[in-house]
């Protein structure tokens, strides 16, 4: 029986959001190429059976639970190993794999180890005469490739955020099999890992982000961001050229050389957007530019465009926002 | 020690894209080109390694003649010598011939540690490190934010989303460059001076042991275009309390994403 698999991502005790993504299109290209094809997933760590019936509820019919001990915490050979492995028991047509920090690590091991072709950062696929044809992003969004592979199995990595999460439905039948792997040993292994910025939003995740650039005038108005941020439970983000000037850690930076962002909705404050910012989040849906300056580049590439003072609209904005969202609530 | 850096040249980000006459890539002719900024910090990463321990820092590029520019650019800032592959077969190169050619140069040298950039700007596939180190059966820790060497091991600290892993590796390893890592110095005007008479070594296929089915891509570009226009922006006018006031609104009503 053809199949399309998976790998499913999972931290804190529950499969991410991304891997529940890449399971929604696995199961529509599924149903899509017909000829009974399966979704099939992987969970690999310690204890991770539970999470099988979440990645059944969004489309997989299979899942392939790897527990060992020596996996326990993320490796990249070990895990590429692992995962290899059911690939050359399974046979599948496809492995999708999201791209998170994890996947972007595993999925091109694996590829080498398979012999596969792997097309990264894919925001959308396409079937035709049964074959795979992938989108993707180039030079930071300033062009769309369409990409082919020449064999099988088709491997692809898919950007979070992008791919539309299929409802749960917990009535679908599955089933849980456990794969005879060998697991080996890790010459590189994670000793420690520990949270960045405790509590706040991860960037390339988020629904909102609000982002600031050089508008602010300084560090010290950089608070003007995060609280309209936190007012609409948003992630923070930054143009180079503050991260650059040393006002905030590079892990904030949206951008060619930063993060790929394409949340529901952008707020650039005081970014005047420049083409490698364009790059960063040009892919949002909704994008709202704020700046004094009506000519910025960045409204060509806003859905809704506010020109003034952000020192007077942002506090304004973070102030009406709370009562709108409290009064909905 | 001995040090490994993979050096890609890529267009200038700062470079407006126009689409290839075949509707298959980018149009190469006036573009500007540069050390991919992922590289530089790879490329920094072993001179300081090299200050503090001592050794030699051998860059590798695969390209076409203009890559002797990217490799002197490197060589200016420190590096010790550089390998040029050079052949026809590579001009059709994907990620895993990338891999291959790359690992055929390196494996002969027997480095210490081979480090390069997460990923190669432009093309952002970010695949070739964790496929060359799969190709040369060593450990890889990817996109790495601090890098430090101690009694033949490496302890790296990696970004993930919201935090921070800190690994540990034996060496040789292959180590993936992200921004953060470190601030690349400028060439002096000493260095390029020097740089001009350190050697480039140029190897093709076939001294490599390279051959045409090895590097038979595995993925191929059908089609690239620039990206669909967005719609035009509506400008919301007035004072402020009325800007805000209607921005919440569309965002709720029009847009949906409040």
């Amino acid at each position: 029986m053809p199949s399309i698999l998976t790998y499913a991502e999972h931290r804190d005790g529950a499969p991410r959001r991304a891997s529940l993504e890449v399971v929604s299109e696995a199961r529509r290209l599924a149903d899509q190429m017909g000829g009974g094809t399966t979704v099939e997933s992987i969970l690999v760590g310690v204890g991770v059976a539970p999470l099988a019936a979440t990645l059944a509820a969004h489309g997989a019919d299979r899942v392939h639970v790897v527990d060992a001990r020596d996996l326990a915490s993320y490796a990249t050979e070990g895990y590429a190993r692992v995962v290899a492995q059911v690939i050359s028991q399974e046979k599948p047509k496809v492995v999708l794999i999201p791209y998170t920090a994890m996947g972007k690590d595993l999925a091109p091991r694996v590829a080498a180890r398979v012999g596969a072709g792997l097309v990264s950062d894919c925001v959308k696929l396409t079937l035709a005469d049964g074959k795979l044809q992938a989108r993707r992003p180039m030079y930071a969004g300033k062009a769309f490739g369409t990409v082919e592979w020449t064999g099988e199995p088709q491997m692809a990595t898919l950007r979070p955020n992008v791919f539309p999460l299929a409802p749960a439905d917990t009535a679908r039948k599955f089933e849980t099999v456990t794969p005879s792997v060998e697991v080996t040993n890790q010459r590189a292994k994670v000793t420690k890992v520990e949270a960045t910025a405790a509590g706040k939003m991860e960037l390339s995740e988020a629904q909102i982000v609000v982002s600031g650039g050089r508008g602010l005038k300084g560090p010290e108005n950089f608070h003007l961001v995060e609280e309209l941020a936190a007012a609409l439970g948003a992630a923070v983000g930054a143009s180079r050229a503050v991260v650059d000037a040393g006002w905030v850690d590079h892990h904030y930076q949206v951008g060619q050389t930063g993060k790929t962002v394409s949340p529901s909705l952008y707020i650039a404050a005081g970014i005047s957007g420049a083409i490698q910012h364009l790059a960063g989040m040009s892919s949002s849906k909704v994008i709202v530019a704020v700046n004094k300056d009506a000519d910025a580049p960045i409204f060509k590439v806003a859905n809704y465009g506010l020109v003034g003072d952000i020192f007077e609209i942002l506090p304004k904005l973070t102030a009406a926002a709370k009562a709108s969202l409290a009064g909905r609530k | 020690m001995k040090i490994v850096v993979c050096v890609k040249q890529v267009p200038d980000t700062e470079a407006r894209i126009r689409i290839a006459p075949d509707g298959k890539g980018i149009a190469e002719n006036d573009l500007n080109w540069i050390v991919s900024p992922y590289d530089e910090f790879a490329i920094e990463e072993a001179l300081k390694l090299k200050e503090a321990k001592g050794g030699d820092v051998v860059l590798i590029s695969v390209g076409p003649d203009r890559v002797h520019s990217a490799l002197r650019n490197g060589l200016a800032m420190g590096a010790d010598s550089a390998i040029h592959m050079k052949d026809p077969l590579f001009d059709t190169l994907d990620s895993h011939g990338t891999a291959w050619t790359l690992a055929a140069a390196i494996k002969p040298l027997g480095p210490d540690l081979v480090l390069a950039g997460q990923q190669g700007v432009g093309a952002d596939n970010s695949q070739v490190p964790g496929m060359l180190a799969e190709i040369l059966d060593l450990p890889q820790v990817t996109m790495a934010v601090k890098i430090e060497l101690t009694d033949g091991k490496a302890t790296v600290q990696r970004e993930i989303e919201g935090g921070i892993e800190t690994w540990e590796t034996t060496l040789p390893a292959v180590l993936s460059a992200q921004k953060g890592l470190n601030e690349p110095r400028y060439a002096s005007l000493k260095g390029i001076m020097a740089a001009k008479k350190k050697p480039i070594t140029v190897m093709d296929a076939a001294a490599a042991g390279l051959k045409a089915e090895d590097l038979a891509p595995k993925t191929r570009i059908v089609a690239m275009e620039l990206p669909p226009s967005r719609s035009a922006v509506k400008m919301i006018e007035g004072d402020a309390d009325t800007q805000v006031k209607e921005l919440l609104r569309v965002l709720h009503d029009e847009a949906k994403v409040l």
